[in-house]
């Protein structure tokens, strides 16, 4: 997996809650066997009109928000299905980092896995995030793991809590199995036991 | 010694590492593959020159693109390569597979308990949130994204931080009518989508308690709409009895002294959970979906809510983008709600007592002339089961298309979806926009309440049919 670094970007706000993994991305674009070139498929039904124009209401087909690594949304992101699709949709549309007040759990581990870092912050927080990056054209979140602060171009500054485990293996961009198999002598011997 | 609960007692018979600041490494017993979530764990495999560690613990099924009409002509290529995609994988990796071919087919959650493959007191994963569902026995079983999907093929464990126990109490008789469905939709409309995250649920109670095997299985099914890593029962007399004869288990040479072990399981007495929730399921009623969440539920005698009367400002644009997108007026009764379609089946409610419990009540009635009904059997077994006891003609008489197995429209991945604005009255998990189809309306209900449905051509409380179904 690539290495986590620290980002720096306008986040884009999609005010929505209960954004579920049909509409990260939408079932029949589920049926590709590789794991690239979801980002086309991100939020589909909502980026598209049924003609297959771009909806130039939905905010994320905004200019100001074109180019954004981190995502807002209101709480219970990722809610649904398992699929690890909706990951790399969101991940391959460029998004590296999503604030919110609460995830889903599947969706939550996936990002893990995806070299993106979910990020769950108060409601009032995210209310000052959701606000500023509509108001302030200059408007910049910094996301800086390795320190541990999430902190903008005013004057917020945020103390990230997240597992020390998975940190590390996003900042060093860890093998899971790899990391898994020098363990696989204690797999071998429950095995083992549980025969007997 | 301390009680213990189910969960507690699975998880620590489980645990292969554990070390202070890191998930604990945790044995799985039994993987479950299907052919959407798995080919890119497979190609992850060959890449990195891994095996299956244990293929005798992989067992996999199509399920979710298979065409329920002409299952031998799959029309879409992409549906046909990923179908193939499995088979060819199987093969290479040398796992058991239930394809399309095999009687014994049918959605991984259905065909996983009908073979005896799900047993009490296992841990079992598959890349799919309704994994669930094998709770009901007695197990500890939750979904899970592909990379881990790969990292179980690759360990046979998985790395897990151990989540927080809820118990979810439900007491009184439930009255006619009211199914097992409607106790986890009137459940999620209580704890609302995200009410169990983080947590594992355990449902006890007298209520719970008298229900059947599959009943018990709708309820576990849907608990990660609730946002609850896993759901689960503790195993009884029931479980066992539901056990004995499946073909996986009738041939265990220890059968008898397993049955021991696994009644064992079940919650001590006095066991502390982190979270509890009691609910009387004397009040419930039939439930009805009017929006695009699970939460968004109500009893059939009640009316679509109005945002007007929410202060909240997330949760009154959540009610209203809901009504806007399902095409309701705020205040209308639930029973003046037309329906284009009825769709019984999934792994939340296409298994036999469903279809059987549907099948009393359109006996001796046709589907509304409005109306497009089908019936897709959660697994062939089922469809067989079925067929014996001739429901399927109750079906067809009254109008019902009957079909081969598979997902389905629950989630519309196969040719069978809704065409934009078209309304469904189903008997699936989610009713989120989009899900059957795009611009597709769900509204989710039993599989009773939808026969109901079919018959008037709009949601109709069930307690009106002057019908005996027994313990359904």
């Amino acid at each position: 997996m690539e290495k986590f670094q620290t980002v720096i970007s306008r986040p884009a706000p999609l005010d929505s809650s209960n954004v579920d993994t049909d509409q990260i991305i939408p079932k029949q674009f589920l049926k590709r066997i590789e794991r690239t070139g979801f980002g086309q498929f991100l939020f589909f039904d909502w980026r598209f009109n049924d003609d297959g124009s771009i909806n130039e209401k939905f905010i994320l087909n905004e200019k100001r928000f074109e180019d954004s690594e981190i995502l807002l949304s209101q709480e219970n992101f990722g809610c649904g299905s398992s699929r690890e699709h909706a990951p790399w949709a969101l991940r391959d549309y460029g998004f590296k980092v999503i604030i919110s007040t609460s995830f889903a759990d599947i969706l939550f581990n996936n990002c893990f896995k995806n070299c993106i870092l979910p990020i769950v912050i108060t409601e009032e927080k995210l209310d000052y995030l959701f606000k500023s990056t509509l108001e302030f054209e200059d408007y910049q979140v910094k996301v800086d793991l390795e320190n541990l602060i999430l902190s903008d171009n005013k004057n917020f500054t945020e103390k990230l809590d997240i597992d020390p485990y998975r940190r590390k293996c996003l900042l060093e961009g860890l093998d899971d199995i790899a990391l898994t198999l020098i363990h696989e002598d204690k797999i071998t011997l429950y095995e083992k036991a549980s025969i007997e | 010694m301390r009680p213990k609960t189910l969960f507690d007692k699975i998880w620590e018979t489980h645990i292969v590492h554990e070390e202070a600041g890191k998930p604990t490494l945790l044995y799985i017993d039994l993987h479950l593959v299907h052919e959407v979530t798995s080919p890119q764990a497979f190609e992850g495999l060959r890449e990195a020159k891994r095996k299956i560690r244990r293929t005798d613990k992989t067992f996999a099924t199509m399920d979710h693109n298979v065409p329920t009409i002409d299952r031998n002509n799959i029309k879409d290529p992409i549906s046909a390569q990923q179908i193939e995609t499995l088979e060819k994988n199987c093969k290479e990796f040398g796992i058991e597979l239930f394809d399309l071919a095999s009687p014994y087919q049918g959605i991984v959650h259905v065909i996983g308990p009908e073979q005896g493959l799900t047993k009490p007191g296992s841990t079992i994963v598959c890349g799919d949130s309704h994994t669930s569902t094998h709770g009901a026995f007695g197990a500890l079983a939750f979904g899970i994204g592909t990379s881990e999907v790969e990292h179980v093929m690759s360990t046979q464990c998985l790395w897990q931080n151990k989540p927080k126990t809820f118990e979810v109490q439900v007491n009184g008789k439930r009255p006619k009518g009211v199914t097992a469905k409607d106790i986890i939709l009137s459940i999620i409309g209580e704890i609302g989508t995200a009410g169990a995250t983080g947590y594992v649920i355990e449902y006890t109670g007298e209520t719970i308690r008298n229900l059947s095997m599959e009943q018990r299985m709708t309820i576990c099914n849907m608990s990660i709409e609730g946002g609850a890593r896993a759901g689960m029962i503790s195993p009884d007399e029931i479980t066992l009895n539901y056990l004995r004869d499946k073909p996986r288990i009738k041939t265990l040479n220890n059968l008898d002294s397993l049955m021991d072990d696994w009644i064992k399981l079940a919650s001590d007495e006095g066991a502390l959970f982190d979270e509890t929730l009691k609910l009387d399921a004397t009040k419930i009623a039939p439930q009805v979906s009017w929006g695009t969440s699970p939460g968004m539920v109500t009893g059939i005698n009640n009316k679509v809510p109005n945002p007007k009367n929410f202060e909240d400002p997330v949760k009154r644009k959540s009610i209203e983008d809901a009504l806007a997108y399902m095409g309701l007026q705020a205040d209308t009764s639930i029973e003046d709600i037309k329906i284009d379609t009825v769709f019984i089946g999934s792994c939340t409610n296409g298994r036999i007592e469903d279809l059987i419990a549907a099948s009393k009540i359109i006996k001796g009635n046709k589907v509304s002339s409005k109306v497009k009904a089908i019936v897709v059997p959660g697994s062939q077994v089922v469809k067989y089961q079925a067929e014996k006891l001739g429901i399927d003609k109750i079906f067809k008489d009254a109008g019902f298309e009957w079909r081969e197995s598979g997902c389905s429209m629950c989630l519309a991945m196969n040719p069978d979806k809704l065409s934009p604005g078209e309304r469904a009255a189903s008997t699936s998990n989610r009713n989120f926009e989009g899900r059957q189809g795009k611009g597709g309306r769900t509204h989710l209900v039993s599989p009773t309440m939808a026969a109901a449905a079919a018959i008037n051509g709009r949601f109709t409380d069930v307690r009106s049919f002057d019908v005996d179904l027994g313990e359904y």
